[in-house]
């Protein structure tokens, strides 16, 4: 992990959610602005988040991303197990 | 409001009437009397209303979208009444809170003295119904019940 400020890409952001937390689906959106510090929107779907409260979900996520999160300016998160994943897209359809 | 008194900008001026001129950045004023980013201090702020928020901003002009959007929640809810502080005004308090929380964002939202979380999880509970559920523990009767009532009863 050289260069962790500008480098620090969607798609970064995206494998680390994905091994970390042993993911089954992360979306990572880029939501920065131009000319402005980094910002993301991610979506993280793990069995690991069952039987836990959203604050503890989203402490999981702060800490597997404890250094990128130093140079994210702006971050928002959705933290899913895979049934409510699934329920979620289910009610769209 | 009073509720929504920037509390900090308040202690700031009171605090720098009587000194002489030049004005000191706040942190060090601060910590001058024990440093206002103390787990003591921030504990004294986090326990001073049943809801309070730390924010970029205060309530009246939120200086980041995040901020705004938890004021906005909290009103949504009739929730008038809290404390915010405004965390761009003190470099340590910006930082003492986050180490308080163990949060690395500001937002952050106190209810009853208890870390609830930023505003991703005050939205969530705001769309899932345990921002009303929790507001009812403090008393609160959330304006969005009487909202709900008046639409149709279902």
């Amino acid at each position: 992990m050289e260069a962790a400020g500008p480098a620090l890409s969607a798609e970064t952001l995206r494998g680390r959610l994905l091994r970390g937390l042993e993911a089954e689906h992360v979306e990572v959106e880029d939501t920065t602005p131009s000319h402005c510090s980094s910002s993301f929107k991610v979506l993280v779907v793990s069995s690991r988040f069952r039987g836990k409260p959203l604050l503890h979900r989203h402490r999981l996520v702060n800490e597997l991303l404890a250094e990128e999160l130093k140079h994210i300016h702006a971050f928002e998160q959705r933290t899913l197990t895979p049934e409510q994943w699934e329920k979620e897209r289910g009610g769209l359809q | 409001m009073s509720g929504s008194l920037c509390w900090l900008r308040a202690a700031s001026l009171l605090r720098r009437a009587p000194l002489r001129w030049g004005a000191r950045p706040l942190s060090q004023a601060a910590a001058g009397d024990g440093g206002r980013g103390s787990r003591e201090s921030v504990e004294r702020l986090v326990r001073a209303h049943p809801v309070v928020v730390f924010m970029k901003g205060n309530p009246a002009q939120p200086l980041c979208g995040f901020s705004n959007a938890v004021v906005q929640i909290l009103r949504l809810h009739g929730v008038q009444d809290f404390q915010a502080y405004d965390v761009l005004q003190d470099a340590d308090l910006r930082q003492g809170i986050k180490n308080y929380s163990n949060w690395p964002t500001i937002p952050q939202v106190y209810l009853n003295g208890e870390f609830v979380g930023g505003c991703d999880i005050l939205l969530q509970m705001h769309q899932n119904g345990d921002l009303v559920e929790e507001l009812k523990k403090l008393g609160i009767r959330s304006a969005l019940l009487d909202a709900e009532k008046d639409q149709d009863k279902k």
